[in-house]
């Protein structure tokens, strides 16, 4: 008798657990039924492929792409995995492709291991626009650069010195340890310290890595104030970065003697800024660049440019914008925020 | 559960207790997972825009590919009471290895050879500690998990090799002639089929069970605990070897931090396929049906567009309810008034409670 119950309990089970399946499945169908009929039409669809979802960095320039996107009539979705890494991307450029939607605008967290993936998405007919960290130039049509590199280090090497006097020990607090952008900007910092007589006096002795989680990063700032007693200041490459070592050192004995900076948004730093944390730090609005990176797309995937160098198209509020040699579209320079004139951005 | 139904079945006659054939065939939770995944992939066809396109199978297989792999020996490790957690850091060793031999200037077959050799080393590492010192395997392969990964990172830095032989990564992409299975789906159909024969056709099969079950009694039964042990460990270690040169030729990238996390994958698969944790019962093509079912799920529903972390939370909720779900209702069960006037045998089923406690 146990025995004969014990099968029928597996199909129970099994009836359950499918029930189970089913209301998730039927309950996200219902809900995205409108975006995929959408897409049906005549309109623009436009694929967001940020590094991972939950960075308020990306959630910022998604918001740009979405106000864009309603500007040209085109039907934007925001895609993405947890972390940061390609191989969880290709995933969804494969889904891109067989959707065969018109536009893919990515931040790609390799520059070489999507490329296989991006091209069987061009095959299907997208357009694929990197965005914030590019691929290798043949892999996509279009890159919108938010700032060259050589800027952006030289303007946060520019803020450190500022702000420790010109010498001292510092650290970087840097993304994964292979960020495409980071490990740039830090390969142009170092190659700048070690050249340029204004900071010959300025030490780098350490570079780590927070993976651009929050705990992890916050977790490395205080191993680095730990391990390196005389340390000056840190740049943190990062808007996660910064935010978690700000709040580290807010909190902790080395506020106003260690000086932060690096690429950090308002909103994260305001507090830090305004409590006399951080005296100032960098970056452009991803904003901007979200709305710059789906003009390009539609204007890719309308058929109004093709990507070649000397191309123009327009871009809403933001202006008029050529694209350079290798198929780049530069936003500007980058900006500086301060007690002065944090109160005059929200993003 | 699994420890106590043996037990009275000795003391019965086969005629008491014996189902038909065809019910202890197909009333089993690997077919409830079968079954499952069948109608998951039946319902996306009819109602996810896409599903059905020509790509979404190629796609599919390629994804799931690393993880069918090590399910397989995962599955012999854990049916033995074992758990192997450092699978994902191998892969991620066996990466580094074959992108830094290949950028040395070793051809692919030579460096992917040594990558082997190195995950065969891993594996006997964890093996010979749990097997041989009597370390518990949670507490050594979560060792191992951070060592081979700290190897893997420490070796090639921040730096990801990516110029591997086109013809290679050519391979790893590639699909069976014309039609949408790709090339990796042969050496996993080969593996697959040996590891069928081997855990269920084979003594070796028999002495996994037993040592899942009990491994004193299957000690004594002449079964060699140890060896087991350590050929289970050394089988995972050079599968996910495979599995992390299948998964940087394909994404054609070597990178210290490749395949982060996929232990826990393979072992979602694995006990959704109907592997007791507590070992002692499984079988691999419930696993295999596993694997594709969390596939599907993802696959499906990142067309449509929903976020990964919906995705996990219902995949986490569907491992968690196959998980709990037949012991709910084992216990729904035994509390039903009719079980408990089948239960004549008191005495017995005393001592049965008492030896599962043990």
């Amino acid at each position: 008798m146990k025995f004969h119950k014990r099968r029928p309990t597996a199909l129970a089970a099994l009836a359950l657990t499918a029930t189970f399946a089913f209301a998730g499945c039927g309950g996200d169908d219902g809900g995205d039924g409108g975006s995929a009929g959408g897409s049906g039409g005549g309109e623009l669809s436009i694929t967001m492929l940020p590094k991972n979802l939950g960075n308020p960095y990306f959630d910022t320039s998604t918001d740009g792409a979405e106000a864009a996107a309603e500007e040209i009539g085109a039907d934007l979705e925001e895609v993405g995995p947890e972390t940061a890494s390609p191989d969880a991307q290709v995933s969804y450029i494969n889904t891109v492709a067989q959707q065969g939607q018109d536009a893919l605008i990515l931040s790609a967290n390799d520059p070489d291991a999507l490329c296989d993936a991006i091209d069987e998405a061009r095959s299907a007919d997208v357009k694929v626009v990197t965005f914030d960290a590019d691929t290798n130039p043949e892999c996509r049509d279009l890159f919108v650069n938010q700032a060259t590199a050589e800027g952006i280090a030289a303007k946060q090497l520019e803020l450190i010195s500022e702000q420790i006097g010109g010498e001292g020990e510092i650290a970087i607090l840097s993304a994964a340890a292979n960020a495409t952008n980071q490990n740039a900007w830090i390969e142009m910092m170092e190659t700048e310290l070690a050249e340029n007589p204004d900071y010959a006096n300025i030490e780098l002795v350490d570079t780590v890595y927070g993976d651009d989680e929050d705990q992890k990063s916050f977790d490395q700032t205080e191993a680095l104030l730990q391990n390196h007693p005389d340390l000056k200041g840190i740049i943190s490459p990062t808007t996660v970065g910064i935010a978690a070592a700000a709040r580290y050192l807010s909190d902790s004995e080395y506020k106003g003697k260690v000086a932060l900076t690096g690429l950090g948004t308002p909103n994260q730093m305001r507090e830090y800024v305004e409590n006399g944390t951080v005296e100032a730090f960098a970056l452009w609005n991803p904003e901007d660049l979200g709305a710059l990176a789906t003009y390009a797309a539609a204007a890719l995937a309308n058929g109004d440019i093709s990507g070649e160098e000397g191309d123009t198209f327009e871009a809403g509020d933001l202006g008029e914008f050529t694209v350079d040699a290798d198929g780049v579209v530069l936003l500007g320079e980058p900006f500086t925020f301060n007690a002065d004139n944090i109160g005059d951005f929200d993003f | 559960m699994s420890t106590q139904a043996p037990a009275p079945a000795a003391t019965r006659t086969y005629a008491a207790h014996s189902a038909p054939l065809w019910k202890r065939w197909l009333l089993t939770r690997e077919t409830a997972v079968i079954v499952l995944t069948a109608a998951v992939v039946l319902y996306s066809i009819a109602n996810v825009p896409n599903f059905d396109g020509p790509l979404t199978l190629k796609f599919l297989l390629q994804d799931i590919a690393p993880i069918l792999l090590i399910a397989l020996p995962m599955t012999l490790v854990i049916i033995t009471g074992e758990i192997d957690l450092s699978v994902a850091s191998i892969m991620g060793l066996s990466s580094v290895l074959l992108g830094v031999l290949h950028e040395s200037g070793m051809s692919v077959p030579a460096a992917a050879l040594l990558a082997l050799l190195a995950g065969l080393a891993c594996g006997a590492l964890n093996g010979f500690l749990i097997a041989y010192v009597g370390l518990p395997s949670l507490a050594v392969t979560i060792g191992t998990l951070a060592l081979f990964r700290g190897i893997a990172v420490g070796l090639l830095g921040t730096t990801a090799i990516t110029d591997f032989t086109e013809k290679w990564s050519d391979l790893a992409t590639g699909t069976i002639g014309e039609t949408r299975i790709p090339l990796v789906m042969i050496p996993f159909a080969v593996l697959a089929v040996g590891f069928v024969v081997l855990l269920h056709f084979s003594t070796f099969g028999r002495g996994v069970y037993e040592i899942g079950l009990n491994d004193e009694a299957a000690h004594f039964t002449g079964v060699d605990v140890r060896r087991t042990k350590l050929i289970l460990f050394v089988l995972s270690g050079v599968v996910s070897a495979l599995a992390g040169i299948y998964f940087t030729l394909r994404y054609g990238s070597a990178r210290g931090d490749n395949a982060t996390g996929y232990e826990l994958q393979v072992i979602a698969a694995v006990l959704l396929g109907g592997v007791s944790i507590f070992g002692g019962r499984g079988r691999l093509h419930g696993v295999l049906a596993g694997v594709v079912l969390i596939g599907v799920i993802s696959s499906a529903l990142r067309l449509e567009s929903v976020t990964v972390n919906v995705t996990n939370v219902i995949v986490g909720l569907l491992l968690v309810a196959s998980v709990i779900l037949p012991s709910v209702l084992g216990w729904a069960g035994s509390r039903l008034p009719r079980k408990a006037s089948a239960a004549p045998a008191g005495p017995r089923s005393d001592k049965d409670t008492a030896t599962a406690g043990v």
